[in-house]
């Protein structure tokens, strides 16, 4: 596409000239003097980030965001967001446009290596699922064999795909579609058997695109891991630490049972890890170079870790999801927060 | 005494100028291009972000839905970009000679004296052109994939022929070395229709004899891969699409995404060349074609000897430009996933992330095509350009 061109055009000159800017001092100072963080998200995934009729947007990755903004400045309202597409979300994070990349991004090694990203920890569990039509009569994603799978490019999706299919030893045929709406009607139109992406992604596709969404089913099979989760640059350890704690309070915070409605009272409460949190017994902050009021303004002001689950994505949205392997590790899951001390 | 030139200081000398500006803005640019070349080295080690062409010897692995060469995800990125570079090619080839024919027709068409016929051809011309292409690739795309049936659901028009949203399908030939040489004596006989025209000219320039050249070469065209047919033991072993699984086996298909991007880019580019035609056949002084009308030619003969020769002169050169436009909107294929030059390299640059050296990838390829349509249109100019004496 030629504007897809001119934007990879536009990007790489970023690189060329943007980075200075970046360079000009640690992402924390240069954030405070902007006086907000600016973020990129999804042009448009419900539950993890979407504009509203207002425009604001909502969701969790939307909500890790306001969560850093809140650590920082005590305002979660002090964040910008940048939609960005798969293909322009590494570029403006390299380039210093964007200071925090939060759009259900999978953590790879390349990433995390040549590509020079530092990944937070994961705050969304996800794998890659198959949808097809019930009418096809498939079950298991082991019938597939011959099948005609849409697809966006440009993702771990498509490798996650094709190594599916070579370990298994069958054949498929892809149909890749750059834009989110041309190949969802694909899938609906019937051009494909089946639609892949990560399992929280198309339960949302599912559950508000299709025309009748009890005339498809999710395949029980999980091919890959999807660890989603916010990424900073590399080589700035002093607000990769922040992003990294940020995420590590709301979990916290859900292990110690605080949550936005209670953080009042918990601010007295006599358990030292709490204290610590909270900040009634100061240090914590003041070693991330933060107010001690840092986790107090994000968990009042954003909720805990469940908070922003079940706000966004949980039983009781459009998504559906349960928590999974997104609980928290005392409940089995894999939800597990380094110690806050 | 001659008179002495005058002595100018060297800052009012306008060649001392000329070049004293040029060889500032050179310096300009290449201080531009230096700085930002080592900027961007400097930026990419600083982030530890790996530069260079190396990748391209890595292993894929992601698959490609239309391939003209063998591939597979286990092959290499360089193997990737080529399978994406000659599905580019395809489709600008086809698309380059159908828009020909097709804007040739609705061109001479609009000039028709039949009103019916020249009314069309002009609301042809005003509603394509001014429709963007990327809509009408979505709307021929959409009519493709929601009017066709699913695969189980086929259309079969032709015993082996079968229409579904999967593409139509068709019986291809059978695996047998007979239709190798078939296709060498095409290729013979099309070497042979132009020597034979070659040859009925220079002898009717020389003599004033005519020769049925029409006949000899359907003759010719038709005769030779018969024999070629014959000789090789006359395979009538077919390749038929076969309902197997989810979809068709065995015979030929043409996706509905090549049919959407080929039928968008034909039909929209076309729309121009007819007005480029009409333009150059308007050019032509209208006594040219009374003149031959005076001669005894008939309508056919004065157009297609007369007029186009005459036209050809200035159509060509514009011609070029949408030739070149038609190659470069292929690269809009990625909106409706044909996997062209540009769908690969995109996916090859989002799993590298190797934006730089991926976008320089697209942009030395689609200069180098465009530079060879215009020299090669150029040549061609050249060689109808009229000749003065």
């Amino acid at each position: 596409m030629k504007t897809k061109i001119i934007a990879a055009m536009g990007t790489a000159l970023a690189i060329a000239l943007g980075s200075g800017a970046a360079s000009a001092g640690p992402t924390l100072n240069a954030v405070k003097q902007k006086g907000f963080v600016q973020c990129g998200v999804n042009t448009g995934l419900p539950g993890f980030s979407n504009p509203d009729s207002q425009g604001n947007w909502t969701g969790l990755d939307v909500d890790f965001c306001r969560a850093v903004a809140a650590a920082i400045f005590g305002d979660a309202k002090a964040v910008r967001f940048t939609p960005l597409s798969a293909q322009q979300r590494f570029t403006a994070l390299q380039s210093g446009e964007i200071d925090i990349l939060s759009r259900n991004t999978t953590w790879t090694l390349t990433r995390d290596t040549s590509l020079g990203l530092n990944f937070a920890p994961t705050t969304f569990y996800d794998g890659q699922g198959f949808m097809v039509p019930k009418a096809l009569g498939v079950s298991s994603a082991a019938e597939l064999s011959g099948a005609t799978v849409c697809v966006q490019p440009g993702t771990t999706t498509e490798l996650n795909l094709a190594d599916y299919f070579r370990a298994k030893g069958m054949q498929f045929q892809p149909v890749v579609i750059e834009s989110f709406d041309e190949v969802n009607a694909a899938f609906f139109s019937g051009r494909c058997d089946v639609y892949t992406t990560d399992a929280s992604g198309m339960a949302s596709i599912r559950s508000t695109l299709a025309p009748n969404p009890d005339d498809y089913i999710i395949l029980p099979e999980l091919i890959s891991k999807e660890p989603l989760g916010p990424a900073v640059r590399h080589g700035d350890d002093e607000f990769y630490d922040i992003v990294k704690w940020t995420v590590y309070a709301t979990i916290e915070a859900e292990e110690k049972g605080v949550n936005s409605g209670n953080v009042d009272e918990m601010l007295k409460s006599q358990d030292p890890t709490i204290q610590r949190l909270l900040g009634s017994n100061p240090g914590v902050g003041q070693a991330l170079g933060l107010d001690e009021k840092w986790a107090y303004n994000v968990i009042k002001t954003v909720g805990n870790y469940g908070e922003i689950f079940e706000r966004n994505v949980g039983v009781k949205t459009a998504l559906k999801l349960e928590r999974g392997p997104n609980a928290l590790w005392t409940n089995g899951g894999l939800m597990y927060a380094m110690p806050v001390r | 005494m001659a008179p002495q030139a005058p002595r100018r200081s060297l800052i009012n000398d306008p060649n001392v100028r000329a070049i004293f500006f040029q060889i500032l803005v050179l310096g300009g640019v290449v201080l531009l291009g230096w700085y930002l070349v080592s900027n961007v080295l400097e930026n990419l080690a600083r982030q530890n972000i790996a530069t260079g062409f190396s990748f391209l010897d890595r292993e894929a692995s992601f698959a490609i839905g239309e391939t003209m060469i063998p591939y597979s995800p286990a092959s290499s990125y360089s193997q990737a970009l080529l399978v994406g570079f000659l599905n580019t090619i395809k489709v600008a080839v086809l698309g380059i000679i159908l828009a020909t024919i097709l804007g040739t027709i609705i061109g001479i068409a609009r000039l028709s004296t039949n009103f019916l016929v020249a009314k069309l051809a002009s609301i042809y011309v005003e509603v394509i052109r001014n429709v963007p292409v990327l809509l009408q690739l979505f709307f021929w795309y959409a009519v493709i994939s929601e009017s066709l049936p699913g695969p189980r659901q086929a259309l079969n028009p032709v015993t082996g022929v079968f229409l579904s949203n999967r593409g139509m399908k068709f019986p291809g030939l059978g695996d047998d070395p007979a239709w190798t040489w078939v296709g060498v004596a095409l290729l013979a006989a099309i070497a042979g229709v132009w020597l034979l025209a070659r040859w009925a000219r220079k002898r009717q320039e020389a003599t004033g004899q005519q020769f049925p050249v029409m006949l000899g070469s359907i003759g010719l065209l038709l005769g030779l891969p018969l024999l070629a047919w014959l000789a090789g033991g006359a395979p009538t072993q077919l390749d038929i699409p076969e309902l197997q699984g989810f979809n068709f086996r065995g015979g030929i298909n043409i996706s509905p995404e090549f049919a959407a991007l080929l039928l968008g880019l034909v039909i929209y580019t076309a729309s121009f060349i007819a007005e480029i035609v009409r333009s150059g056949i308007k050019a032509v002084n209208w006594g040219q074609t009374e003149a031959a009308s005076a001669l005894g030619l008939h309508r056919g003969e004065v157009l297609r000897l007369v007029v186009l020769p005459q036209a050809l002169r200035i159509i060509v050169p514009p011609t070029t430009s949408q030739y070149l436009n038609l190659t470069k909107n292929s690269s809009l294929a990625v909106a409706i996933g044909y996997p062209d030059l540009v769908s690969v390299a995109n996916t090859t640059l989002n799993q590298t992330g190797q934006a730089i050296e991926a976008v320089s990838i697209m942009m030395a390829v689609y200069l180098t095509i465009s530079l060879g349509i215009s020299l090669f249109m150029n040549w061609y100019n050249t060689r109808i350009a009229l000749v003065e004496r």
